[in-house]
């Protein structure tokens, strides 16, 4: 895994914390992973767990009252490392990597785009800034990037208003202003759960194509397993502002050894297993985030908790690909080889 | 035996779109277009759709929340006698409000922020005859316990509780006249996984307890097959195919269906099925398409589809009933 050339984006131990009425939430409390070029990492959890927060970190599009505390953003841009959490916010190098190298989609189409402006403006904006392409090449590329989004009759939509656009539409004209400068790194918050179901579909389905043409790295912020089993390359699973598990997806849908990713897979009903399938609920709720458990943050929803939960377990590496953060890790994973070894047996 | 406890035919909601100085009748948006479905006694019947197919005024129009334009909607009783509510008087509608409660989709709008717990749950005990306010205490207080909450919680404000605690005050609501029928419009699309599981567990085990009937209105089709007997999908104001939950994911009739199920994100990487794209957006209610409302859409349409509109016919799967209403079906029909 040492070959660093294929890496495109490394985040290293980075805090994000929020600061209101004199209080802290430390909204990412520490997170690292890599991600790699042509390659889909999935993060996933419930609401208020920080993975919105990672992404807009990444942007550096973070509110007023919140900054980075610690940590580093290593962004590879062609031969050259970036470390982005050194930029200034809106300096110069900044406003060049955003929109251009790093691009984000968001998750609500219908905010997201500006009501007053036709959809062909806002994505050639992108264009003029980042690109020396005189004005009528930016409107043949919106023309041509509407049409690779399969929007019909883009020579007539590029001059339309958000408003005449579907939902589905929206999530579209949005990728394609994304995906206009050919990014490096395409970070997509919760792009699809908005939209219906073969909507979804669709969505996917252009976002493998672009993987596969432009090798760009997705980071993918969801909060369906399902979606993480059908796109994820690579999986991390957050809890809390902390990642929890990470791992190939193989790794960790096959054999989940964070009691947190166990139960998130065990609370939801799966599609063909009928009426027989048992669905267990993880107890409790999520904790307050001015208010959390000392040591280990699930330990309160925990069904194996114990007392050295009281101390944040570090992360253990299971083997080159799979990370956790619990202490009693090895249980679960010895008895996961015992289930293979009956069953090959 | 299966008794019917609602049975719907022909209904139809269709709203009118009004324009110019005279507010002018311009056109129909045609939401519910001529359903027809019963609802059995203790049966849990899904009710699964795209946004905009029609699913939620459909739930709305069987309580008259929303007036049918159109159709009949039969109540009937325990001891079997029939009554047609869409006509009735408001007045006369009352002992059927009783009986035919619901639960809404989103539980951070629909509790009055400036009343407590008990004072939003009261009035409909208050409206039916409860007097004394220790009664509604304790009628408000053992349901609270009944859906794990604790039993002072009554005296605590909206804001003050999680989504998934406000579904379960929103749950107590529907719960307090002690109904027959509840209808859930999309009771758990707004909660995070973990609690979404808490309170579909909290359902079953009511249903069980009280003995009741759900209509379950939902967009997520893994939430209906582990939860629902039947399920009948609609797309744009019909219903286009009704079956037992099983035999709709193994004897699939309908297109879209089809569709539908093959689009599902599966968190289970051995069941990885490939995906049928649908093309292109629902059509708008307001003119859909002539023929099959599916036809634009659908990658096995032949010419009758252009024209004809297929009718919601009668097959046999698994030895069970199955409705749907395709020209393409080649299995005989029931009649």
């Amino acid at each position: 895994m040492e070959s660093k050339d294929n890496i495109a984006l490394s985040v290293r131990d980075l805090k994000t914390f929020f600061y209101t009425n004199n209080r802290c939430n430390k909204a990412v409390n520490g997170v690292s992973f890599d991600v790699e070029k042509g390659k889909t990492l999935c993060i996933v959890g419930e609401s208020g767990c920080g993975k919105s927060v990672t992404a807009a970190t990444i942007m550096q599009l973070l509110p007023t009252l919140s900054r980075i505390e610690e940590g580093e953003i290593k962004f590879r841009k062609n031969d050259e490392i970036i470390n982005i959490e050194k930029l200034e916010k809106n300096g110069k190098e900044m406003r060049e990597i955003r929109g251009s190298d790093i691009a984000m989609i968001f998750q609500d189409p219908m905010t997201a785009l500006n009501p007053v402006y036709t959809v062909g403006f806002q994505i050639s904006e992108n264009l003029k800034y980042h690109t020396n392409l005189n004005r009528k090449q930016i409107r043949e590329k919106c023309i041509s990037l509407l049409s690779d989004m399969g929007i019909p009759l883009p020579e007539k939509r590029v001059d339309e208003y958000p408003h005449s656009y579907s939902g589905g539409m929206r999530q579209r004209a949005m990728i394609a202003m994304a995906m206009a400068c050919n990014p490096k790194i395409l970070i997509a918050d919760e792009p699809t759960t908005a939209l219906d179901v073969t909507i979804q579909a669709q969505i996917f389905e252009l976002m493998d194509k672009l993987k596969k043409e432009n090798d760009t790295a997705i980071i993918l912020i969801t909060h369906d397993m399902g979606v993480v089993a059908e796109l994820a390359d690579n999986v991390a699973v957050m809890y809390m502002g902390n990642i929890v598990e990470a791992g190939t997806a193989d790794d960790v849908l096959r054999r989940p050894t964070h009691p947190y990713t166990k139960a998130l897979l065990e609370s939801v009903p799966v599609l063909g297993r009928g009426k027989n399938q048992d669905i267990n609920p993880i107890k409790g709720s999520t904790p307050d985030p001015y208010n959390r458990p000392i040591g280990c943050q699930f330990a309160p929803r925990c069904n194996w908790q114990t007392e050295s939960c009281d101390i944040m377990p570090e992360i253990s590496q299971i083997n080159e690909t799979h990370q956790v953060r619990c202490h009693k890790y090895e249980q679960f994973f010895e008895k996961y080889n015992e289930k293979r070894n009956s069953k090959i047996t | 035996m299966k008794k019917e406890i609602l049975k719907l035919r022909d209904v139809k909601v269709h709203f009118p779109i009004q324009a110019g100085v005279f507010n002018r009748v311009v056109g129909h948006v045609l939401a519910v277009d001529g359903v027809d479905l019963d609802i059995f006694r203790g049966e849990v019947l899904g009710l699964a759709g795209e946004s905009g197919c029609g699913k939620t005024t459909l739930g709305k129009a069987i309580l008259r929340l929303v007036e049918p334009t159109g159709g009949e909607v039969k109540y009937i009783s325990k001891n079997e006698e029939e009554t047609e509510i869409t006509s009735l008087e408001k007045k006369e509608m009352d002992p059927f409000r009783k009986k035919l409660q619901i639960v809404f989709q989103d539980p951070h709008s629909s509790l009055n922020p400036s009343f407590t717990i008990f004072g939003s749950l009261q009035d409909p005990l208050k409206k039916f005859g409860v007097k004394s306010k220790e009664e509604r205490r304790k009628i408000i207080g053992d349901l609270l316990e009944a859906v794990n909450m604790r039993r002072e919680y009554m005296d605590r404000y909206p804001h003050e509780f999680s989504g998934g605690q406000r579904q379960r005050i929103g749950i107590v609501r529907a719960l307090c006249l002690e109904p027959e029928l509840i209808v859930c419009d999309e009771a758990v699309s707004a909660l995070d996984v973990s609690i979404q599981a808490q309170v579909l567990k909290l359902l079953m085990q009511l249903k069980k307890e009280k003995n009741l009937t759900y209509l379950f209105i939902t967009h997520d089709l893994s939430v209906t097959e582990y939860l629902c007997d039947r399920i009948a999908v609609m797309y744009l104001g019909r219903i286009v195919e009704l079956c037992d939950s099983e035999d709709l994911y193994q004897n699939t009739l309908h297109p879209y269906s089809e569709a539908l199920i093959s689009a599902i994100p599966v968190a289970d990487l051995d069941k990885q099925t490939k995906r049928i794209v649908l093309e292109g957006d629902v059509p708008s209610p307001v003119n859909p398409p002539k023929g099959c409302p599916f036809h634009p859409r659908c990658p096995k349409a032949k010419d009758i589809c252009k024209t004809d509109v297929p009718k919601l016919r009668k097959y046999s799967t698994n030895g069970k009933e199955h409705y749907a209403s395709c020209h393409l079906i080649d299995l005989p029909e029931i009649t």
